[in-house]
C-alpha cells in the first residue's frame, strides 16, 4: 500500500501499468485519454521499457502483438472510435493466445460520438468487435484507485489464461482526480519467469516458435481449447462487489462510473425506509451471472442502471431467466445519472414491484 | 558403385541448413522459394540463425515458417512492420525482419510500412512484387502494370479506372530513416547473387543499427500471370523491369 | 459536510491549479475530494474551469449540474455559472472586468477583487491563494492549515520558499472578501 495522494485517474492507469511491469506501450493520441500515452512517453523508459507513438490505432495494437510475443507486459489504450480500430488486432491477439492489456477510456458513440464519458461500449468489450470466436477479460473500474490497481489484475489474469485483457473506464473517470493509493508493490518483470510459448529460440531447448494465427487443420482443436479454458474463467474468475443485497427488496446493478451515483441513491432510498441494494459487476466478462441469478430468487426486481440506452442488461436478463422484472435506466449521450434521479426511479419500481 | 557421384566429398552445392524438408507449396516458377533460401543463407551467414525472428504476411508467404526454421510471428494483412516494431523495441538484439508482399505492403499496410520504415526502426522488409495478389486468385495489385490483365482487371489496368502502379520503393528511398533502399530480382543466377548481396546488406545494417532499409524483389507468378515459369521469367525481363528498374536506391550503409 | 463548488475563468488564469491546491487542501484534511475538469474542446477558446468536490464521505458523481459555491473569476464564467448555484449557495467573484455584477436573492454573493490584490503584491501567481483565502475565511470548511499543508505537498522543494508569501496572499484575501448587499 503507497499513501494516498491525489492522481488524475488516467495517470494513476498509466502509472499503475508501470508498476505492474509494463515495458512496452503502443498508442495514438485520441480524448480523453491522452494522458496515458503522455505520461508513458515521460516514464516508461525510466525503468527500461519502450514507448511508440504510433502512425494510427491498428499499427499500435498490432505493435502489441509482436511485443506481447516477446513474453514483455504490454499495452495500449485508446477511446471509443479507437478501440473499434484496434479490433483486428485483438481478434489477432487472442487466436494467438497471446496476453495484454487494452484500455478503453469510453466517449460517447456512435461514430465520432462526443468526447464526454459514456459506456456505451460495454457490448463491443464484452462480445468482442472482431471477428471469430473469442473472449476478452474485461475489468470495470469505479474509481481513480481501481483504475490505478487494476493493470496488475489484468495482466496477473491475462497470463494466466493467455488472453488479452481490457480495462473498461470512462471519460470522467480518466479526467477527474481522486485521492487514491496502490494496493502492490512494484512488479519487476525480470521475475516474471519465462514464458515458453514466446517467440524465443532458446527458451526451453525448442528448435522455432511460431506465433501464429493462421490454424488452419488445428483450428477446431485450437478452438475446442479455448472455449474450455473461457468456461474455466466463467466459473471461478467472476468479480463483483455488494451492498445490501441480503435483505433488499429492489436491487441495482451497476458497474463504473455510473454504480456510484447508485450507491448514493441507494442511501439515500434506506434513510427513506426502502429495503434496496446495489450489486456492482467488476468484471463484464467473465460476466457475475450466477450471483444475480443467486439475487433472482430472493429479491423482488432488479433495476440497471447503465450510461448507455442499455446494454449490459441482456446479460442481467439472460442471468435471471424471466424470474423477476428487471427494468433499465439509462442516461446517454455523454450524461452522468444524478443520484436523485436514480432514487427516485428505484422508488417507483419499488412500489410497482410490490 | 553407381552412387560415388553423390558422395559427401562430391558435393558442390547444398541447401542452407535453416531450410528444412518440408515440400514447399508455392508453385513451380515461383520467386518466393528462392528468395526464402537467399534469407535462410543470409542468417546463417550472419550466424544469426538463434536470434532471427522473421515477420511473416498474410499471402502466398503466410506459410513462411513452415520452410525456415527460425522464430516467425505471423501478421495481419499489412501489420508486418507493426508486429516487427514491438519485437524489435522489446529485443534490440535479434534479427527482426518483415517478409511482404505488394498488396500486404503496397495497398493495405501503406502506413504500418512507411511509417516504420520512416521511424528508423533497424528492421529490414524483404518486399515480394510479383505486381498480383497470388494466393487469392491473381487480382489486381498496387504495382499491377498499365495494361496488364488481372481478374478484378479482366481488360487490362486503365489508369483512368484502377490509377497507377505505385513505385513504393521509390518513396522509401526519400524517407529520412531508410539507409538502405534496393530494388533486385531473382530470374537467373547473375540477379540471384545481387538480391543476395542486397539481402546481406540490408540485415547487417539492421543488427548495426543503421536503420531501416527495403529489398525489393521483382518476382514471378507464373500461375496468377497465366505464363509458364520459362514465360514468366522473359515477361519479368520484358515489362515488369522496364517499369521497375533495377539498382540501389539508397545506400547510406558506408559497406 | 460535503461542498459542490465550480471555479471558473481565463485559461491560464490558474483555475485548474487553484482547483487542485483546493482538492490537495482536502485530502490533508482527510476528506474525500474529486477534481474534474472540462476537457477537450470545451476548454478551447479561453475559458476554463473546474469542479472540486470536498466531502466526508465518498463522492458518488464528481459531475454536477449545479453547485453550492461557484467561483467566477470572469464575466462569462459568471453568466454562465451564476443561475446554477443552489437556493441557498454561494457565489464569489472578483470584480475585475466585471460589466454586469450577479443579482440573485436567494443566494449569498461575495466580491474579492484578488486580481487587483495580487498586482499591489507585485506578484500575479499568488492570485489563487488570494481568492483560496477568501473562499476559507466565508466557508471555514476546511481547517487553517490545511492551505498551507497542501502547497508543501504539491510544489516541488525548490519552490518551498515561496510559501510564505503565498500564506501572505492567504491572509490578504481574507481581508479583502465583502460580502455583497
Amino acid at each position: 500500500m503507497t499513501e494516498k495522494t491525489l492522481r488524475k485517474g488516467n495517470e494513476a492507469l498509466a502509472e499503475g501499468a508501470i508498476r505492474a511491469g509494463v515495458r512496452f506501450f503502443a498508442g495514438y493520441p485520441i480524448t480523453p485519454q491522452n494522458e496515458v500515452p503522455e505520461y508513458m512517453s515521460a516514464h516508461i523508459a525510466d525503468e527500461g521499457g519502450a514507448f511508440v507513438q504510433a502512425e494510427s490505432e491498428l499499427a499500435a495494437i498490432n505493435m502489441v502483438y509482436g511485443a506481447a510475443a516477446t513474453g514483455t507486459r504490454a499495452m495500449t489504450s485508446s477511446s471509443s472510435p479507437g478501440i473499434s480500430l484496434k479490433q483486428e488486432g485483438i481478434t489477432y491477439l487472442a487466436s494467438a493466445d497471446l496476453p495484454c492489456l487494452i484500455v478503453n477510456v469510453m466517449r460517447g458513440g456512435p461514430g465520432l460520438g462526443s468526447i464526454s464519458g459514456a459506456q456505451g461500449d460495454y457490448f463491443q468489450a464484452t462480445r468482442g468487435g472482431g471477428n471469430g470466436d473469442y473472449r476478452v477479460i474485461v475489468l470495470a473500474p469505479n474509481s481513480v484507485e481501481e483504475l490505478g490497481n487494476f493493470p496488475k489484475l489484468a495482466f496477473d489474469l491475462a497470463e494466466k489464461y493467455r488472453m488479452p485483457a481490457m480495462i473498461l473506464a470512462d471519460g470522467i473517470l480518466g479526467q477527474m482526480m481522486e485521492s487514491m493509493a496502490f494496493n502492490f508493490d512494484p512488479v519487476d518483470p525480470n521475475k516474471l519467469g519465462k514464458f515458453d510459448w514466446a517467440v524465443d529460440i532458446h527458451k526451453n531447448g525448442r528448435a522455432k516458435a511460431n506465433v501464429f494465427s493462421y490454424k488452419g487443420d488445428n483450428l477446431i482443436a485450437d478452438v475446442v481449447e479455448r472455449a474450455k479454458r473461457y468456461g474455466l474463467i466463467e466459473k471461478t474468475e467472476a468479480r463483483f462487489e455488494e451492498r445490501n443485497c441480503e435483505n433488499a427488496d429492489v436491487i441495482l446493478v451497476a458497474y463504473g462510473l455510473s454504480s456510484r451515483a447508485c450507491l448514493e441513491a441507494v442511501n439515500h432510498a434506506k434513510e427513506q425506509g426502502l429495503k434496496v441494494g446495489l450489486f456492482r459487476p467488476i468484471t463484464l466478462w467473465p460476466f457475475p451471472e450466477k450471483q444475480i441469478a443467486a439475487l433472482a430468487g430472493h429479491c423482488k426486481g432488479i433495476l440497471v442502471a447503465e450510461m448507455n440506452a442499455g446494454q449490459m442488461i441482456e446479460d442481467v436478463r439472460w442471468a435471471v431467466n424471466g424470474r423477476i422484472p428487471v427494468r433499465h435506466y439509462g442516461r446517454f449521450g455523454g450524461i452522468v445519472p444524478d443520484p436523485s434521479e436514480i432514487k427516485e426511479e428505484l422508488i417507483k419500481f419499488a412500489n410497482h414491484a410490490e | 558403385m553407381q552412387n560415388d557421384v553423390i558422395a559427401p566429398e562430391n558435393l558442390v552445392y547444398a541447401k542452407p541448413k535453416l531450410m528444412n524438408d518440408t515440400p514447399m507449396h508455392y508453385c513451380a516458377g515461383c520467386s518466393h522459394g528462392v528468395v526464402h533460401k537467399l534469407v535462410a543463407e543470409v542468417i546463417e551467414e550472419m550466424g544469426m540463425a538463434d536470434k532471427a525472428i522473421g515477420v511473416s504476411p498474410v499471402g502466398c508467404a503466410v506459410f513462411a515458417y513452415r520452410y525456415l526454421d527460425i522464430d516467425w510471428q505471423e501478421a495481419a494483412h499489412g501489420r508486418a512492420p507493426a508486429v516487427a516494431t514491438g519485437i524489435k523495441r522489446c529485443w534490440p538484439d535479434r534479427l527482426v525482419f518483415t517478409y511482404q508482399g505488394d498488396g500486404d505492403l503496397a495497398a493495405i499496410g501503406t502506413a504500418e510500412t512507411l511509417h516504420m520504415l520512416n521511424r528508423g526502426e533497424n528492421i529490414p522488409i524483404i518486399f515480394i512484387n510479383n505486381a498480383i495478389y497470388g494466393m487469392t486468385g491473381g487480382q489486381m495489385a498496387p504495382t499491377t502494370l498499365i495494361g496488364q490483365k488481372t481478374t478484378t482487371c479482366p481488360y487490362g489496368r486503365d489508369p483512368k479506372l484502377n490509377g497507377y502502379p505505385l513505385k513504393i520503393t521509390e518513396m522509401a528511398a526519400m524517407l529520412n530513416g531508410t539507409c538502405f533502399v534496393s530494388r533486385q530480382s531473382v530470374e537467373n543466377v547473375a540477379s540471384i547473387r545481387k538480391a543476395k548481396r542486397a539481402i546481406r546488406k540490408a540485415f547487417q545494417s539492421a543488427m548495426d543499427g543503421k536503420g531501416s532499409s527495403l529489398v525489393e524483389i521483382v518476382s514471378t507468378c507464373s500461375s496468377g500471370w497465366k505464363l509458364s515459369p520459362v514465360k514468366a521469367n522473359e515477361w519479368l525481363e520484358e515489362h515488369m523491369l522496364e517499369f521497375y528498374q533495377k539498382g540501389d536506391l539508397k545506400d547510406t550503409t558506408g559497406y | 459536510m460535503k461542498k459542490e463548488i465550480i471555479i471558473s475563468g481565463f485559461g491560464g488564469q490558474g483555475v485548474l491549479s487553484m482547483g487542485k491546491i483546493l482538492a490537495y487542501s482536502g485530502l490533508v484534511a482527510g476528506k474525500e475530494v474529486t477534481w474534474m475538469p472540462a476537457y477537450g474542446p470545451e476548454q478551447r477558446g479561453g475559458t476554463a474551469n473546474v469542479t472540486v468536490i470536498v466531502s466526508d464521505d465518498r463522492i458518488s458523481s464528481p459531475v454536477l449540474s449545479s453547485y453550492d459555491i461557484a467561483i467566477v473569476l470572469n464575466q462569462p464564467s459568471l453568466d454562465k455559472f451564476l443561475p446554477k448555484v443552489k437556493p441557498g449557495g454561494m457565489l464569489i467573484y472578483d470584480g475585475n472586468g466585471i460589466i454586469n455584477p450577479p443579482t440573485r436573492g436567494d443566494i449569498t454573493i461575495y466580491r474579492i477583487d484578488a486580481m487587483a490584490k495580487a498586482a499591489e503584491m507585485h506578484n500575479n501567481k499568488v492570485f489563487n491563494m488570494i481568492v483560496l483565502g477568501g473562499l476559507l475565511r466565508v466557508v471555514p470548511f476546511l481547517p487553517d492549515d490545511a492551505l498551507e499543508r497542501a502547497l508543501y505537498k504539491t510544489l516541488p522543494e525548490r519552490h518551498h520558499d515561496l510559501i510564505p508569501l503565498n500564506m501572505k496572499a492567504v491572509d490578504e484575501g481574507k481581508e479583502i472578501i465583502k460580502k455583497c448587499v
